[in-house]
């Protein structure tokens, strides 16, 4: 069941744009800003109430990185993996973050603080290696300052 | 040395208000077009000033807006393709973080320019700082009337609208842009016909990059040929350069057109690191050719770069140096295109991950003197004309080249069955 403020800023996403189906993205985004993530059945009830065929969403929904079909943690990691961090110590980072945190991408940690995925270049090459958790981006990032930032989230 | 467009960027990179962009002449160029200028005028001086588009292809902008059809029924759409997502380039983040009215500008000059009543800014989801001064810096304009109708009395109407992206590669691709735009998965659309006739929900649409969109303003306040001057070969204006990798002092400078790759890499971004020698670089991006050091000299614009083998691309430099594995800076870039191909059409689906796998084999001891006969098959196979987009060929630049200048380390893998970048591992055999 959608909520009431789910339904409201979807139908907002809607009237933006000249074909409704055209908010398909929009919605999704809006659902898993609320839940986290996009179940099967979040997933089936925006696209009853946008009148699309679950199959359609769906293909709009896995094509898109950032778009999440599993649960999540409450912070996403998000290492840059893209040429310049690799070339400034990229594998150095996902190691030690993995050990640290005992997953692999695409896991979640047990307690649901954290899951990391790898991802496409952030943008910031000149400050490379950087990841982002959750909105905020960590440049120059080095292995002995991964505590300090993981005890920011919890 | 005039550097429109990082002029006014303030030491700490804190966004400029509204007011703070008109006190240092925001919003002049938009007042004289409005007030004395028709839309021919600004795709005129346009032309003139020979502005290329500053996204990867290097384009001439007037030429893109020219196939617009003026008198075509509204709405028509100008969207900003502020998508950055090319590896190694940090650009247009730049202007967007610190200059967002600069880019504004530049977008409702670009919308009079073709006749457009709506645009939008196609935001990368990452750009997190971008958004909210974005999001700011529209508001702020709709406030001052530079946007919404009637803008500044002028009987010209533009909305515009801050859509930020889910994350795909393919979204920099303007037709894939639009299908995104439309909610659909970012697969590219076939040309003809081409987005300026019917692009978004069929409407003509133009694409322009963030840097070539700042351009603008500057160009139709000072003219084409101070344009032109700013540069120091046939292409002209300024160009935000870009150096990443194991140098001194990696960064981005707005310089002239046309300053060398040694310029860029030994003055200002320092040299390369300590104990490390340049041999080779990606002059704009992940989808160009590597340029080595028979290249320092050639300047960084779009035919010199050609004329040497490359691209300019997006004007960022990737520098490998010579403790770095080529093998291994391949497969990195290989494995990003395998996993953002969008699947459309099958050389690029299946041809990609293929090629990553036998580069992650040779890097990992397996490969076989075959291998690059397979590599140097899907360099033709992958190239120009075989896929329905550009993905593929870009993603074969930088293997092709590796191909030629590495070609030693890609054979020294494969013979000693190890990266010789790697120390040995230490095994009960070698003990």
């Amino acid at each position: 069941m959608l909520t009431t403020k789910e339904k409201v800023e979807i139908e907002k996403a809607m009237s933006a744009v000249p074909v409704r189906k055209a908010a398909g993205i929009e919605a999704l985004k809006i659902v898993q800003g609320q839940r986290g993530w996009i179940s099967d059945e979040t997933l089936c009830d925006v696209a009853e109430y946008m009148d699309v065929s679950p199959e359609e969403l769906d293909s709009v929904a896995t094509f898109y990185n950032l778009l999440f079909r599993k649960p999540v943690g409450r912070h996403i990691i998000l290492v840059c993996d893209s040429i310049s961090c690799w070339v400034m110590g990229y594998e150095g980072i996902v190691t030690a973050l993995q050990e640290k945190l005992k997953i692999t991408f695409g896991e979640t940690t047990p307690d649901l603080r954290f899951t990391i995925l790898p991802n496409c270049c952030l943008g910031c090459c000149d400050a490379a290696p950087a990841f982002m958790i959750d909105n905020e981006l960590f440049r120059n990032v080095t292995v002995d300052q991964l505590d300090d930032i993981l005890n920011r989230y919890e | 040395m005039d550097k429109p467009l990082t002029q006014h960027i303030r030491p700490d990179k804190k966004p400029l208000s509204l007011k703070e962009y008109e006190a240092v002449g925001g919003y002049q160029a938009l007042k004289k077009a409005l007030k004395g200028m028709t839309p021919k005028d600004i795709q005129n001086v346009v032309k003139e000033s020979n502005l290329r588009g500053r996204g990867g292809a290097g384009f001439f902008t007037a030429l893109k807006w020219s196939f617009v059809p003026l008198d075509a029924p509204q709405p028509k759409y100008l969207i900003a393709n502020a998508d950055e997502m090319e590896p190694g380039t940090f650009k247009d983040r730049i202007l967007l973080e610190s200059t967002p009215h600069q880019m504004i500008e530049g977008m409702i000059l670009s919308a009079f320019a073709i006749q457009a009543t709506e645009s939008f800014v196609f935001l990368r989801w990452a750009y997190k700082v971008a958004a909210e001064t974005i999001e700011r810096a529209i508001h702020e304009a709709y406030s001052a009337g530079y946007l919404g109708k009637n803008i500044l009395g002028s009987g010209f109407d533009l909305t515009m609208h801050l859509h930020t992206g889910v994350g795909r590669y393919m979204c920099g691709e303007e037709t894939a842009l639009l299908n995104s735009l439309e909610g659909k998965r970012a697969t590219p659309r076939a040309k003809p016909p081409f987005p300026q006739v019917s692009g978004l929900f069929g409407r003509p649409t133009i694409v322009n990059n963030v840097e070539t969109l700042c351009n603008i303003p500057h160009i139709v306040n000072q003219g084409a040929d101070w344009f032109k001057k700013l540069s120091r070969t046939q292409d002209s204006g300024t160009k935000i350069y870009g150096v990443s990798g194991k140098v001194k002092r990696p960064g981005a400078w707005e310089l002239p057109m046309g300053v060398t790759m040694r310029e860029l890499i030994e003055e200002y971004a320092g040299g390369m690191k300590d104990g490390l020698k340049f041999r080779g670089a990606l002059p704009g991006g992940a989808s160009t050719d590597f340029l080595v050091e028979e290249h320092l000299d050639v300047k960084m614009d779009y035919a010199s770069v050609a004329a040497a083998g490359s691209r300019l691309g997006t004007g960022t430099l990737v520098v490998l140096d010579d403790h770095t594995c080529p093998v291994g800076f391949v497969k990195n870039l290989e494995h990003f295109f395998a996993q953002e191909s969008c699947g459309f059409c099958t050389p690029c689906r299946e041809g990609l991950p293929w090629v990553e796998r036998i580069l992650e084999s040779i890097e990992e001891g397996d490969g076989k003197a075959k291998d690059l006969d397979l590599l140097h098959m899907h360099t033709r196979q992958l190239g120009p004309g075989n896929t329905f987009c550009a993905l593929a060929p870009g993603a074969m630049e930088p293997l092709q080249s590796a191909l030629k200048y590495f070609k030693s380390d890609f054979e020294q893998h494969i013979h000693e069955q190890r990266c010789p970048y790697n120390p040995i591992p230490v095994t009960l055999e070698n003990v």
